[in-house]
């Protein structure tokens, strides 16, 4: 048990290392000769305009925060799944209910519109 | 067990034990040579998907694709692969520098991390975590917030808008893949990857096509892959979050997809496809990994088939595919199956599995008779006569103008 999360931790630390040092190889062959024309940002070919970090639409953050809600909960229903075996067929029911009421929560994201891309 | 990485596994350990060091310096050591082992050899894969992947391009266009460097152009890639390393790298004005260089690390590394539960046969896997699912999906969603990283750090709209649309279909089509997740751990009633493969006697294909159909659509969106590529979709933002990353940078994100869409075909084999099962897989534990690469690689070109075939779907199309289609229907099979499994009898399995067959059936056909009526409805809607800015008075005018300048 301990030794399966040594493994993980041991690959987490490693893992970003392989394409680190895939970016340490170009530092030392490839040339390196900025200026202020090439390294300005591509727009189509014309001189950028204006301010990149611009405001967005809220429907981008309605989707967030629907997904954020369905997540959160479907986290709970791994345990249940898991432990299937012991779960008596009441139990399971329970579960269900609670599938019912997730999925209520989305017929009202759906009739409020939270779902349409307007 | 005639398994040549298992011996060479042991024999390690015993030669470490030999020298009287400690246990967990032991397991350490392990530990770090079992992770470069298995980290270099799926990168090693990765170069041969770009071969793999130009190929089968290739013929899907009816060209020839790479064919001078080598037999059949296998030396195609490592020639790509030193052109990106000497490629001058350049840094974009006004962009944060270090979520710029941090981002294509991310989006690599995340994927690497995902081999690490993937049991490749019996005796060959990285570790089997008591919570594998649960892991691949926690792992997989990094790989998205490398892509908004690189979005946002690049100080570029187009790239901006690549990220946003990031946020909407990836973090979107997490819902019902989770869901579909579900079923594959109610059937095998636990979450480690190797216990669900032990669990296959029969493939949970043929018990729950429709969890792993739906896993498949949703890999794909969260692949970004075309049909799905409203990230990167290159006649609208041009390339997406990736438009200002040049050399090894871009590189890392293109072996990054190419090697996320083999280790997605990987996940669905161990879920769905058995894993590394196969005749003669159980005594010869090498034959596992040969299995495994074969399902995962069928499972690589069938998303290659698809992102071939298929043209990119509009934005709201794709998110009203995932909340008021796959969605509401991976919830639907979910409580079917987790009712069914209860009140089956596990015993003769032959019941259970055709129970849970016909249950996927007959959800299928009143989801396609439900969706065929929708499209009736949509057909109608969209073929109705619109308000329009009334052509014929128009015309009348024009013409009364002509007929009034000739009078």
């Amino acid at each position: 048990m301990l030794n399966d999360w040594l493994f993980i931790g041991v690959f987490l630390v490693l893992a970003p290392l392989f394409p680190a040092l895939a970016l340490v190889i170009p530092r030392i062959v490839a040339p390196r000769k900025p200026n202020a024309l090439k390294s300005q940002t591509y727009e189509c070919g014309i001189e950028t305009v204006g301010n990149t970090w611009v405001q967005f639409r809220v429907q981008f953050y309605i989707y967030a925060l629907v997904f954020l809600i369905f997540d959160v909960e479907l986290v709970f229903l791994f345990p249940w799944a898991v432990a299937f075996d012991q779960l008596p067929l009441f139990a399971v029911l329970e579960g269900v209910l609670f599938l019912l009421i997730l999925i209520a929560g989305l017929v009202y994201a759906w009739r409020k519109g939270a779902l349409e891309w307007v | 067990m005639g398994d040549p990485i298992t011996l060479i596994g042991k024999w390690l350990e015993s030669l470490l034990f030999g020298w009287g060091l400690n246990p967990g310096i032991i397991s350490l050591i392990m530990a770090v040579i079992g992770v470069v082992a298995i980290a270099s050899a799926v990168l090693l894969i990765d170069i041969l998907l770009v071969w793999v992947e130009r190929k089968i391009v290739a013929r899907f266009q009816d060209r020839l694709g790479p064919n001078r460097l080598g037999p059949f152009g296998l030396i195609q890639p490592i020639a790509d692969v030193i052109k990106l390393l000497i490629k001058e790298d350049i840094l974009p004005r006004g962009a944060d520098k270090f979520v710029y260089n941090l981002a294509p690390i991310l989006a690599l590394a995340t994927v690497l991390l995902l081999w690490a539960v993937l049991p490749l046969s019996s005796t060959i896997y990285g570790t089997n975590l008591n919570v594998g699912v649960l892991y691949i999906v926690a792992v997989g969603a990094i790989s998205t917030l490398g892509i908004i990283m690189a979005g946002w750090a690049s100080n570029n709209k187009y790239a901006l808008l690549g990220a946003f649309r990031t946020v909407a279909q990836m973090i979107s089509y997490e819902v019902p893949m989770v869901i579909a997740l579900l079923v594959p751990v109610i059937m095998a009633r636990s979450m480690g990857l190797k216990d669900i493969v032990d669990a296959q006697s029969v493939w949970f294909l043929f018990i729950a096509p429709l969890p792993a159909l739906i896993v498949l659509i949703t890999s794909i969106a969260e692949l970004g892959r075309a049909p799905f590529d409203l990230t990167e979709a290159e006649s609208e933002i041009v390339a997406g979050y990736h438009i200002e990353y040049t050399g090894m940078k871009f590189g890392l994100f293109y072996a990054g997809e190419l090697l996320h869409a083999l280790t997605v075909g990987g996940i669905i084999a161990t879920l769905f496809l058995g894993g590394w099962r196969g005749p003669g897989a159980e005594t010869y534990p090498i034959l596992g990994v040969f299995y495994f690469f074969i399902k995962a690689f069928f499972l690589y070109w069938v998303i290659m088939w698809v992102k071939y075939s298929l043209p990119r779907i509009r934005i709201d199309h794709m998110l009203n595919l995932n909340w008021k289609f796959l969605t509401p229907l991976s919830l639907a099979i979910l409580i079917v199956t987790a009712i069914l499994d209860k009140i089956l009898p596990r015993s003769p399995g032959a019941i259970y599995a055709l129970g849970m067959l016909a249950a996927n059936i007959i959800v299928g056909w009143i989801t396609l008779q439900l969706l065929k009526s929708n499209v009736r409805r949509e057909r109608k809607r969209v073929g109705e006569p619109r308000p329009v800015a009334q052509p014929e008075t128009s015309a009348a005018t024009i013409t009364s103008q002509t007929s009034s300048s000739s009078s």
